[in-house]
């Protein structure tokens, strides 16, 4: 068996870089985890000493208001010190490289990195230089990268789902629009097909999905209408307009009108289904206003809730 | 001596525990707060006993916990419950063993975090010493001792019976 790079000797998480090839147990013992700290919240102190002296570095190579906020929420309840880098304005302009970056924050005794890169796997290769240069005990947490992966946004909305929904072997999911660039969706569809979800399905129009995308487990639709049926939950991707190279799309109105989810449309869903959606989000894009503050979207819950998720991830690679 | 006569019986220390703690509470004001997991039941038990009107918290200390660092974060779906307002309430404590100290120490750091109580209390079934901290319980109807390698657990039954069951490393 191929060896995770995220795991230890012992199984343990050492690191969060994608959701790909982690067994059952250990996202559910993430969930599980992640149950206490959501009650932090609730408290006169919202305050934990678990990671008090630690050093967290938000390494944002990318722009994110929600990710690194909460992030930086979450780090900093569990008492940790939080330095957020904005490498927009910082020495990678003047073409510093990642790893030199990382090399200078390591000494000055970093605990753990978080990181959004435009690259895919920039995350892995940083967790690989740490290992390599023997300095395990940096933690490093990947907070979107590239297409790739957002393990922390895939099991927020895991966690989201279960509070809901409570059980994933009884449940059809929809995840709908821009796969093709989401890395938010892959993260979806691996943490789904490992939790035991029988149905998964796409639904989004070809030229915004990737080839090959049902050896992931998925049904794949290009008519809404017809994918909606009978869901229990239908989880939203906003429309990557910044990330779209050339004419995939004939215009954002002509994709609301096949792909934007509306009240009519969601009708087509079980009566009891949630709306997910990852946020920043397109009204009148992908999503029509009258859904999105609806009786049956989780929007902002799962904002909530991914705070705590990202605690019990910091607090888990910490003490591991 | 065989173990079955040398451990105490839980039941009957549940009975002592509450005659002693009962001239010291006020029904009407006192709350109890059981640490995960045998002081939750045990606190269960007080409650009942001494008519209290206040539903009892429970606390999971793992996030307090001094050594985390050398043994990380455990799995554990407990989540902490403070159905009281704890400014300046009259707080006691409930755990089954009272041993090093340090899991009250961080019980009372997490209560700390809700607010602060008017005074805190300390009340366990048994005291098997070895304490290294400077921590003591207002109430405790028995005590032994036991060497560092044993561990003396609190076991509840299907039926909701209490015992004690002594575990060896």
């Amino acid at each position: 068996m191929q060896k995770s790079p995220q795991l230890n000797s012992h199984g343990e998480l050492q690191h969060l870089l994608t959701i790909e090839g982690l067994p059952r147990d250990v996202l559910t013992r993430i969930l599980d985890t992640a149950a206490p700290f959501s009650e932090v919240a609730e408290r006169e102190v919202k305050k934990v000493p678990l990671l008090r002296g630690k050093s967290v570095f938000n390494l944002f190579f990318e722009n994110s208001t929600r990710t690194r906020t909460t992030f930086e929420i979450a780090a900093k309840r569990l008492s940790a010190d939080v330095i957020n880098l904005n490498i927009n304005t910082s020495s990678a302009n003047k073409g510093e490289t990642l790893l030199d970056t990382a090399d200078n924050l390591a000494a000055m005794q970093a605990d753990m990195f978080v990181v959004r890169h435009a690259s895919s796997g920039a995350p892995f290769l940083l967790a690989q230089h740490m290992a390599a240069t023997g300095r395990d005990h940096i933690h490093v947490v990947n907070a979107g990268d590239g297409r790739h992966a957002h393990p922390t946004q895939g099991l927020l909305d895991m966690y989201t789902i279960r509070h809901y929904k409570t059980d994933f072997t009884q449940l059809t999911i929809a995840i709908v629009g821009d796969v093709l660039h989401s890395r938010v969706a892959r993260s979806q569809i691996h943490a789904l097909t490992t939790l035991g979800v029988p149905e998964v399905r796409v639904i989004a129009p070809k030229t915004l999905l990737p080839t090959g995308i049902e050896r992931l487990g998925v049904r794949v639709f290009h008519d809404m209408r017809e994918g909606l049926r009978g869901v229990d939950v239908v989880m939203m991707l906003r429309l990557q307009n910044e990330r779209m190279q050339g004419a995939l799309l004939p215009s954002t109105q002509e994709y609301f009108k096949s792909y934007g989810l509306t009240p009519e449309k969601l009708a087509l869903a079980k009566p009891d289904a949630i709306v997910m959606h990852p946020g920043p989000m397109n009204r009148g894009v992908e999503i029509d206003s009258a859904v999105a503050d609806g009786s049956q979207a989780v929007i902002l819950p799962q904002v909530t809730f991914g705070i705590a998720v990202r605690m019990a991830v910091m607090a888990m690679l910490a003490g591991n | 001596m065989p173990l079955s006569t040398r451990l105490p019986d839980a039941e009957a220390l549940c009975v002592a525990l509450a005659a002693a703690m009962r001239p010291h509470v006020d029904p009407a004001a006192t709350v109890l707060v059981g640490i995960h997991t045998g002081g939750v039941w045990v606190a269960e038990r007080l409650h009942a006993a001494l008519g209290l009107k206040m539903p009892p918290g429970s606390i999971n200390v793992s996030f307090y916990r001094d050594d985390f660092s050398q043994r990380g974060l455990h799995s554990n779906a407990k989540t902490s419950q403070i159905p009281f307002d704890v400014e300046g309430a009259h707080i006691v404590i409930v755990d089954d063993v009272l041993y090093t100290g340090r899991t009250i120490r961080a019980a009372m750091n997490e209560l700390f975090d809700y607010g602060r109580p008017a005074k805190i209390d300390l009340a366990v079934l048994t005291d098997r010493g070895g304490r290294e901290l400077p921590i003591a319980p207002s109430f405790c109807p028995h005590s032994l001792s036991l060497p560092a390698a044993q561990m003396l657990a609190l076991e509840r039954a299907a039926d909701g019976g209490l015992s004690f069951r002594l575990i060896t490393e």
